[in-house]
């Protein structure tokens, strides 16, 4: 399939913005699911008038990281944000600790 | 085909309960979740066990499946036997997730039922096609430079008989210059094609190898510089490789090893730039002849310096 050429991507923290359709489109759940996530401070839309919602670019790997904890492991909506909170902070302590032993 | 031992894999005994069995698999799923889990190899273990936990759990499949006997061992070549299954009845309704990418093992022992349940299954496809995503591992010099890389991808696809199957593909793909590690690159129209006709798209979630001299933070780059006690003591110029190449770098005198010096806009490009931090380590020379030996004796008996004062001996 195309092997010559080169496809472009763009990145999605940096240009991308989702509406509330778009995100849900995007990890295939209801928008009252995405609603609940906006609800727990999980992501953080931009805009007053829900029509008008935009969720900045790093929503999208937010709002997988929850829905595959919710998934896979039986968490709860609180539980998964709280997790995926933690997880940024190793992530960020153990990349920190790689630098101080590199 | 390889055997598969499902009670080794979530590390049971033959005769665990279900309650155990239950027990292991949370244990396990915590443990080797993708999110989770720094393994590298997370991903596919996670996968293994969740396969393993499919056939224990349900009674009629881990039947059938004791009933293939124990004799085997993991990687044994196997085929079953025929008829192996006759008298167990499976629930379709486990083998309507897609893609999940079971062994197979598991497939061609319980794969087959499969795509009878699949016309039921059809509200997996949205007029939208579905959306796919990948990790994919570069190196940091793409994220400097840009990069064009091929990457080979496992897709599932659906086949002329309506069964999952994994299909290999290669994509070229361009790596934006300037790229952070995690962040993701969207590729239009590249997911599954949706039955409306509206293409999915393609997730690439970019990482960076370990790089021998710099670790990524963000744009910012970390290094460490190792010195020489005079050159940290007199303050001299010295050579820095940068990944954008070799720069001159003047150490205040009086520096000292863990300062930190920041090479503003030499880290990863963008707007705006990274820096690139630099810590000096102090790597003193090794006294391997009688005039390196006479020198270090001559700091000693000159400089008559206590490093430990602090610590009051």
């Amino acid at each position: 399939m195309s092997k010559q050429s080169v496809l472009s991507g763009i990145i999605v923290e940096e240009t991308c913005a989702f509406t509330l359709g778009e995100l849900s489109n995007a990890c295939g759940m209801p928008a009252e699911w995405i609603l609940a996530l906006v609800d727990e401070g999980v992501i953080e839309p931009v805009g007053s008038d829900q029509r008008h919602w935009q969720f900045r670019g790093q929503s999208l790997r937010r709002v997988r990281i929850v829905q595959r904890l919710e998934a896979d492991l039986g968490l709860n909506l609180a539980g998964a944000a709280l997790a995926l909170e933690l997880l940024e902070e190793v992530q960020l302590l153990r990349n920190r600790i790689a630098i101080l032993e590199s | 085909m390889e055997y598969k031992d499902y009670y080794k894999i979530m590390g049971l005994k033959r005769d665990a309960t279900l309650d155990e069995i239950k027990r292991a698999h949370r244990k396990l799923a915590r443990k080797y979740h993708p999110d989770i889990s720094k393994e590298p190899d997370a991903e596919a273990k996670f996968k293994e066990m969740g396969e393993a936990y499919k056939v224990l759990k349900d009674p009629q499949k881990r039947a059938a499946y004791d009933k293939l006997g124990k004799n085997f061992k993991s990687g044994q070549e196997f085929n079953p036997p025929p008829d192996w299954d006759a008298g167990f009845e499976f629930s379709n309704a486990d083998f309507n997730d897609m893609g999940s990418g079971f062994s197979d093992f598991f497939e061609e022992l319980f794969g087959q039922r499969r795509h009878t349940s699949r016309s039921a299954s059809g509200a997996q496809f949205s007029s939208h096609g579905q959306d796919h995503n990948a990790k994919v591992t570069v190196d940091l010099e793409d994220a400097f430079y840009g990069a064009t890389r091929s990457i080979s991808l496992q897709t599932p696809i659906l086949d002329a008989y309506g069964q999952m199957r994994m299909s290999n593909r290669t994509l070229n793909i361009k790596i934006p210059k300037g790229i952070k590690e995690g962040q993701q690159i969207r590729l239009a129209g590249q997911g599954s094609p949706g039955i409306g006709g509206g293409q999915g798209d393609l997730y690439l979630e970019i990482h960076f190898k370990p790089h021998p001299l710099y670790r990524a933070e963000g744009r910012d780059l970390h290094m460490q510089l190792p010195v020489t006690p005079w050159e940290v003591a007199l303050g001299e110029t010295v050579k820095v490789p940068t990944p954008a190449g070799t720069v001159d770098l003047k150490i205040a005198a009086g520096s000292n090893s863990g300062s930190k010096l920041r090479l503003k806009g030499r880290g990863i490009p963008g707007s705006p730039a990274g820096d690139l931090y630099l810590t000096l380590s102090v790597i003193a020379p090794q006294a391997n002849s009688d005039k390196a030996r006479a020198l270090y004796k001559e700091m000693a008996d000159t400089l008559a310096f206590n490093p430990r004062i602090k610590m009051g001996v």
